[in-house]
């Protein structure tokens, strides 16, 4: 129980990780920049924030099967090949909400650095910054996204005993063989492992006070 | 102006951002539990796609850990369908499936996608339904003979809808009965596993077609009797098949051959005849010493 729980983390933070790393600088070049075509780029980013994870678990398992291009490296019902589709449906998600939170900044503030002189990269931190409250729950959402994700593991996953069952697929499994109270009580636990993270998430965030929930 | 003060006071105290320590954070988080996992080992891997009736059952939870003893081969199970096991076989994505659909398994041999079909074990369908049994199949002759009752008197009958053994199983007593449910609005279609479909026709009181091992398993939370299991047409048959490695490039086909040499082992064999005596007072499987009835 403890594996997967484990287990359970470990696939999603990673995902979270990649994806934030990925979405995070994508969310707030959009966010801060004007150029041709913007409006046909974020028709794109809106549609793969709904990406339906079934999709997404299909894709996914055609590209690592052994006949599929990436078949050779074996990946097929892996950890790896799970957090590779949780990064597909969560990296839109944190880029999305992080560019609506840096968009939403004050202009006056991201001209002020400018006149001071700041380069595009200071200046897109400085932006961050301020719209840390949005990128917050850009990487909450991302990570609830993650870890409650089922239909994409169990199909690049496979729900295999010790190697790649998490809390969701092994709700799938008991729900299956009619146990439902086990079942209840994963998803409870499930429950408290979301909390557990957002707790630490809000300690590591200064008090919701005037200045970090302007913009 | 006081917001610009602002922003450029943002600028000259800046500290670090917290979400790059929560992300420093949670990237040690992954990398501490990360040992925990082997990482599957790109050879010696077996992968064994079976269907869920046999891997819910827990059969292999019992069978696997002597072969591994004794190979030194981790044998990680995937529970999906007849259909879908076989589909995963044909793209080389499992070395070896054990299923229960005679006709598929016969096409997916002479297709040349497997080798070494071998039947482990049998046990029967049943039909189950309410305790009152409206249609009155505990009289019948025949399976057809049950179906067709049920079909006469309208009565609930839930399908499986998955393309699993069970619903080919369905299918074949359908047929042999001369009649075609589909789309009557007493047949319902669960498109689910065994469990829910079990769930399904105990919430509405309709009768089904299920193997005995996730019947017995579940028995004590359904309101279902079980109303129908004489019949040679309800033997339910596993088979185990290697996946060909001439025509399916890349399979574990060495680790596949000795699994199912184990499973028709006398020892295995022996298991398999014992397992649900204790639980159920009866047996789950027959064993079949790999010689295959159909």
């Amino acid at each position: 129980m403890i594996e997967i729980v484990a287990r359970t983390l470990q696939v999603s933070s990673s995902a979270v990780i990649i994806g934030a790393t990925t979405g995070i600088p994508l969310g707030t070049f959009l966010g801060m920049k004007e150029f041709p075509r913007k409006r046909l780029v974020l028709i794109g980013l809106y549609t793969a924030m709904g990406l339906p994870p079934v999709v997404v678990g299909l894709v996914v398992y055609m590209l690592l099967s052994r006949q599929g291009p990436l078949g050779h490296a074996g990946l097929l019902f892996t950890p790896l090949a799970m957090v590779l589709a949780e990064t597909i449906l969560v990296t839109p998600l944190i880029a999305g909400v992080t560019m609506a939170a840096v968009a939403g900044v004050d202009p006056a503030i991201r001209e002020a650095a400018v006149i001071d002189g700041a380069s595009p990269g200071r200046v897109g931190v400085m932006l961050l910054r301020e719209a840390q409250f949005g990128v917050v729950v850009a990487v909450v959402a991302g990570f609830g996204r993650a870890i409650s994700e089922v239909g994409a593991v169990l199909m690049v996953g496979g729900d295999i005993e010790g190697l790649t069952r998490v809390m969701t697929t092994a709700i799938v499994l008991e729900t299956r063989k009619g146990n439902f109270e086990l079942a209840a009580a994963l998803g409870v636990l499930l429950l408290g492992l979301s909390f557990a993270v957002n707790v630490v998430l809000q300690f590591l965030q200064p008090a919701p006070d005037a200045s970090s929930l302007r913009g | 102006m006081s917001r610009t003060d602002g922003g450029r006071q943002a600028v000259l105290t800046a500290k670090p951002s917290r979400i790059t320590i929560f992300l420093i954070a949670m990237a040690a988080g992954a990398v501490l539990v990360g040992p925990s996992e082997g990482g599957p080992a790109k050879t010696g891997r077996l992968i064994l796609a079976t269907t869920t009736s046999l891997a819910d059952s827990g059969l292999l939870r019992i069978l696997l850990p002597a072969f591994t003893r004794t190979h030194g081969i981790r044998v990680d199970v995937i529970a999906v369908g007849t259909g879908q096991a076989l589909a995963m076989a044909r793209r080389g994505d499992a070395d070896l499936v054990i299923v229960h659909a005679p006709a598929l398994e016969q096409e997916f041999v002479q297709g040349g996608y497997g080798v070494m079909r071998s039947c482990i074990a049998y046990n029967t369908f049943a039909i189950v339904g309410p305790a009152g049994d409206r249609a009155q199949i505990g009289r019948a002759r025949s399976a057809t003979e049950a179906f067709a009752r049920i079909a006469h008197r309208r009565m609930l009958f839930v399908s499986r809808g998955d393309g699993s053994g069970t619903e080919i199983k369905e299918k074949e007593i359908w047929k042999g009965a001369g009649l075609n449910p589909r789309g009557e609005d007493w047949y319902l279609v669960s498109g689910a596993g065994m469990g829910m479909t079990l769930v399904l026709a105990h919430e509405k009181q309709g009768y089904t077609l299920t193997d005995l091992a996730t019947y017995l398993t579940m028995r004590s939370r359904l309101h279902l009797a079980l109303l129908y299991e004489r019949d040679p047409l309800l033997v339910n048959q596993y088979a185990a098949i290697a996946t060909n490695p001439t025509r399916v490039p890349g399979v574990n086909f060495a680790g596949a051959a000795a699994l199912i040499n184990y499973l028709v082992s006398p020892a295995a064999q022996r298991t398999i005849a014992d397992f649900g005596r204790g639980r159920f007072s009866r047996s789950l499987f027959t064993p079949l010493q790999g010689w295959c009835p159909e």
